[in-house]
């Protein structure tokens, strides 16, 4: 009871606010209601069982990806006024497509069959989450039968930083930076000279 | 439990070596001396020779596994000939472009060590396309292969028509990986699998159930179509070429018009045939659709084009339709027909984009289609060169081009598809007009001002290959033929 | 199913009565505090002219590569998660291949050190 009750109100308050994303007026309103929706789908992915998701969701999900739309919203400067003005002339086509995938929504459910050739050959049965947790099943066999895949997403990953080096990092010439290892490599040899001062004379 | 089996590292070979030698780049180059400086040229153009070597070292390690067909990792992956024949392919077009941007970037102080990295990155995401036998290794391959190309289509970080080039394609891009993914979630909902050779068993005609072929699946194959005709740049998901190869640099540019697309169109091939093949009754429409758009709009648009790579642009985009006819034939012939389409394609625009890349003025690159007027009295060979290119998109025998567009309609007509061929054969006529038109700038008018002088080695290098290549290949295609064959049937096997 | 949600009904208590005392809070002042605002309460205090455009400066780029690396080095931890607790199960295979993987990204980590990417100025 609690499980279903849970589930409505998560469901609720992550509609509304992926609503209010889009017809926030502040760019920055939008951001905070997306953290919002990204909260309560981590809700319905944990009474899935899926709880592993559900918390790579709040880690990356709101932890960087958030922050990182909010960067850009803030280094963008987006005027919503101007952008809002040609929303009206849109409004129609945007509601037919969103009519159309509603449709389509409706029917995968009516139709939705599943005959026994993929049930005996296709399908594969997952782990109950009481005897096995996700992460568990998941730690299994992600780097042992799809390998492959752990280690394309690996190359993945450093083709993003090389391409964010690339595209943002520029080289800012004529600052001055600290060289720690040089500076703890001065010996008395080469930084104090002595020299020896007569009596009433300077050097 | 304890994974016993290593798993077989042969078939994937070729990619293991493309990794390390990525990695054994990338620390090469942040390890030199003037690493500091953001355009140290000394080491652009060492790692850019590496690469290289690389890019023309691997087909020989493809080679090695030609003739056999491999599954690797559990059914994620696979190499038969088909798939070595698109690599090989694929290696070229890659190694040509590199060679080619030297020069370029150079020139316009782009010359960074990452770009021949990113390039090899990019290829390395082509032949994981190649070789998926699953939704999600495809999907990786595909990724890789996109965010290099994101990276270097705005590799000219100052230039607004870089950077816009790279966002749009960008944009557009994760739109179109995202509704891939819809589409491959929808057919793992109601197929219960990802692997191509299952669902290939699952969904084979004789075990449907009285209500037709289940609606979810063809939902999705409809996704993943409009998310591959994206990358293909197929009608109606083309919009986002003409800017792309307009803003982009032109060795980029050559790039994107060479092997992603001919590594887009071998992924498009081994989807559809593999496991939706027994499904043709449904996706055949929507190809015949987007063929007949993508030849129409590619002749008819490009009419008005002022500046030579938009007009490629365009031209890339027919050629990719006339190739999706074959596809629409569903039977090994028209994939034949597709593999000798795309080999010839491969040389041609490898030659013309070498010959955009030597027209330049006073140091800069010029891109108006009427600064090629009078080529033919100034810079003759050049214009020889391009000549042949331009006749050889045409279509006009006895070059190249014309034998590709012969096994296509060959193969259309056997399957008895005869309105396509003829609204193929008038869209041909109809396209011809844009390349005639440079032909009679070059030799028919006289010019402003000569392009410069001298052109560099490598670029003339390039286009004398190619120009070769296109002029004698009606000498002996049987070689390309058969090999074609055998890649096409690799594909019907099962 | 419900043994293990059963797990994590402390956490939805949690959240109710967070939100609750949050929505406490916030309504609290929103419905008690007076509010009349005024037109000679809003402007300048003391003395000086009324503000003209925006206080804030154009936002560096820096932050945003600081925020991409942020988001690939989280990546790796998530992968590392599974790994670490399934570590008995899969032996040294899956050992090594986690090897690799970060191996992968130590390439891609010296890789943006050297050139600078770490460094602010």
């Amino acid at each position: 009871m609690i499980e279903a009750l849970a589930f409505y109100i998560f469901s609720s308050i992550a509609v509304a606010a992926a609503f209010m994303v889009i017809s926030a007026r502040n760019p920055v309103h939008s951001v905070l209601f997306l953290i919002l929706t990204f909260f309560n789908v981590a809700g319905m992915f944990v009474i899935l069982g899926a709880e592993f998701l559900a918390m790579i969701l709040v880690v990356v999900y709101v932890g960087a990806v958030a922050v990182l739309f909010m960067f850009v919203v803030m280094m963008l400067d987006i005027n919503f006024v101007e952008l809002r003005q040609g929303f009206l002339n849109y409004l129609p086509i945007g509601s037919l497509i969103g009519l159309v995938m509603l449709i389509e929504l409706a029917t995968l459910f009516g139709s939705w069959v599943v005959t026994p050739v993929i049930a005996n050959r296709g399908l594969m049965p997952t782990p109950s989450p009481d005897i096995t947790t996700n992460t568990h099943a998941l730690g299994n066999i992600v780097y042992t039968h799809y390998v492959y895949l752990f280690q394309a997403a690996g190359m993945i990953l450093l083709v993003a930083m090389i391409g964010a080096i690339v595209l943002t990092h520029r080289n800012r010439p004529g600052v001055k930076k600290q060289d720690i290892g040089r500076q703890l490599n001065r010996n008395p040899a080469n930084s104090v000279e002595i020299r020896k001062v007569e009596i009433g004379k300077g050097i | 439990m304890p994974f016993e089996n290593l798993p077989d590292l042969v078939p994937v070979l070729p990619e293991i070596f493309l990794a390390l030698v990525i990695m054994s780049l990338l620390m090469f180059g942040v390890f030199q001396r003037g690493g500091r400086a953001e355009t140290d040229v000394n080491t652009f153009r060492v790692i850019s020779w590496m690469a290289v070597v690389t890019l023309i070292v691997t087909p020989l390690l493809v080679l090695s596994l030609a003739g056999s067909t491999l599954i690797g990792f559990g059914g994620l992956f696979i190499s038969d000939p088909f798939s070595v024949f698109c690599k090989i392919l694929v290696l070229i077009g890659s190694a040509g472009s590199l060679v080619m941007a030297r020069n370029f970037l150079e020139e316009h102080d782009m010359a960074r060590f990452e770009y021949p990295v990113l390039v090899v990155f990019a290829t390395l995401g082509m032949l994981m396309m190649i070789s998926a036998n699953d939704l999600i290794s495809l999907y990786m391959g595909l990724e890789m292969q996109s965010l290099s190309l994101y990276v270097i289509a705005a590799f000219r970080r100052d230039d607004t028509r870089s950077t816009e080039a790279g966002l749009k394609y960008f944009v557009l891009g994760a739109v179109a990986s995202g509704m891939f993914l819809y589409g491959a979630s929808l057919i793992y909902g109601f197929a219960g699998t990802t692997n191509f050779t299952i669902l290939e068993q699952v969904l084979q005609r004789d075990t449907q159930d009285e209500y037709g072929q289940s609606l979810g699946i063809i939902f999705g194959i409809v996704f993943i179509l409009s998310a591959l005709a994206f990358k293909v740049s197929a009608v109606p998901f083309h919009m986002w070429t003409p800017d792309v190869y307009e803003g982009a640099p032109t060795p980029v540019t050559a790039l994107f018009a060479i092997a992603p697309k001919i590594a887009a169109l071998a992924l498009f091939m081994r989807v559809m045939v593999g496991p939706f093949g027994d499904l043709i009754s449904e996706w055949r429409q929507i190809i015949i659709f987007i063929s007949v758009g993508s030849m129409l709009l590619g002749a008819l648009a490009a009419i008005n084009q002022r500046n030579i790579k938009r007009m490629m642009a365009y031209s890339s985009i027919s050629h990719v339709g006339f190739a999706l006819m074959g596809l629409a034939v569903g039977h090994d012939s028209g994939i034949r027909a597709i593999l000798v389409y795309l080999t010839i394609y491969l040389f041609m625009n490898i030659g013309t984009f070498a010959c955009i890349l030597a027209m330049r003025r006073g140091g800069v690159m010029v891109e108006a289609i009427d600064e090629l007027a009078g080529l033919g009295k100034t810079h003759p060979l050049m214009a020889a060169a391009m000549t042949v290119f331009m006749f050889s998109m045409a279509g006009i025998p006895p070059l190249a081009g014309f034998f590709g567009k012969l096994y296509i309609f060959l193969s259309v007509i056997q399957a008895e598809l005869y309105l396509l061929a003829v609204i193929g054969v008038l869209t041909s006529v109809v396209g011809s007009f844009y390349y005639l038109r440079v032909i009679r700038l070059m030799y028919f008018e006289d010019p402003d001002e000569p392009l410069d002088r001298p052109v560099s080695r490598e670029i003339s290098l390039i286009a004398t290959l190619a120009g070769l290549v296109t002029v004698l290949f009606f000498l002996y295609p049987d070689f390309l033929v058969l090999s074609a064959a055998t890649a096409s049937s690799a594909l019907f096997l099962n | 199913m419900q043994a293990f949600l059963a797990e994590y009904l402390p956490i939805l208590i949690f959240i109710g009565i967070a939100t609750i005392f949050s929505g406490i809070a916030v309504g609290a002042s929103l419905f008690i505090a007076p509010q009349r605002p005024d037109v000679e309460k809003t402007s300048a205090y003391e003395c000086g002219f009324e503000a003209f455009g925006d206080a804030r400066h154009k936002f560096d780029v820096r932050f945003y590569l600081v925020a991409i690396l942020f988001i690939i080095f989280d990546l790796e931890v998530a992968f590392l998660f599974p790994w670490a607790i399934s570590l008995g199960n899969i032996g040294a295979f899956g050992f090594w291949s986690m090897m690799i993987f970060l191996g992968i990204l130590t390439i891609g980590f010296v890789y943006e050190w050297r050139k600078g990417a770490l460094e602010w100025e």
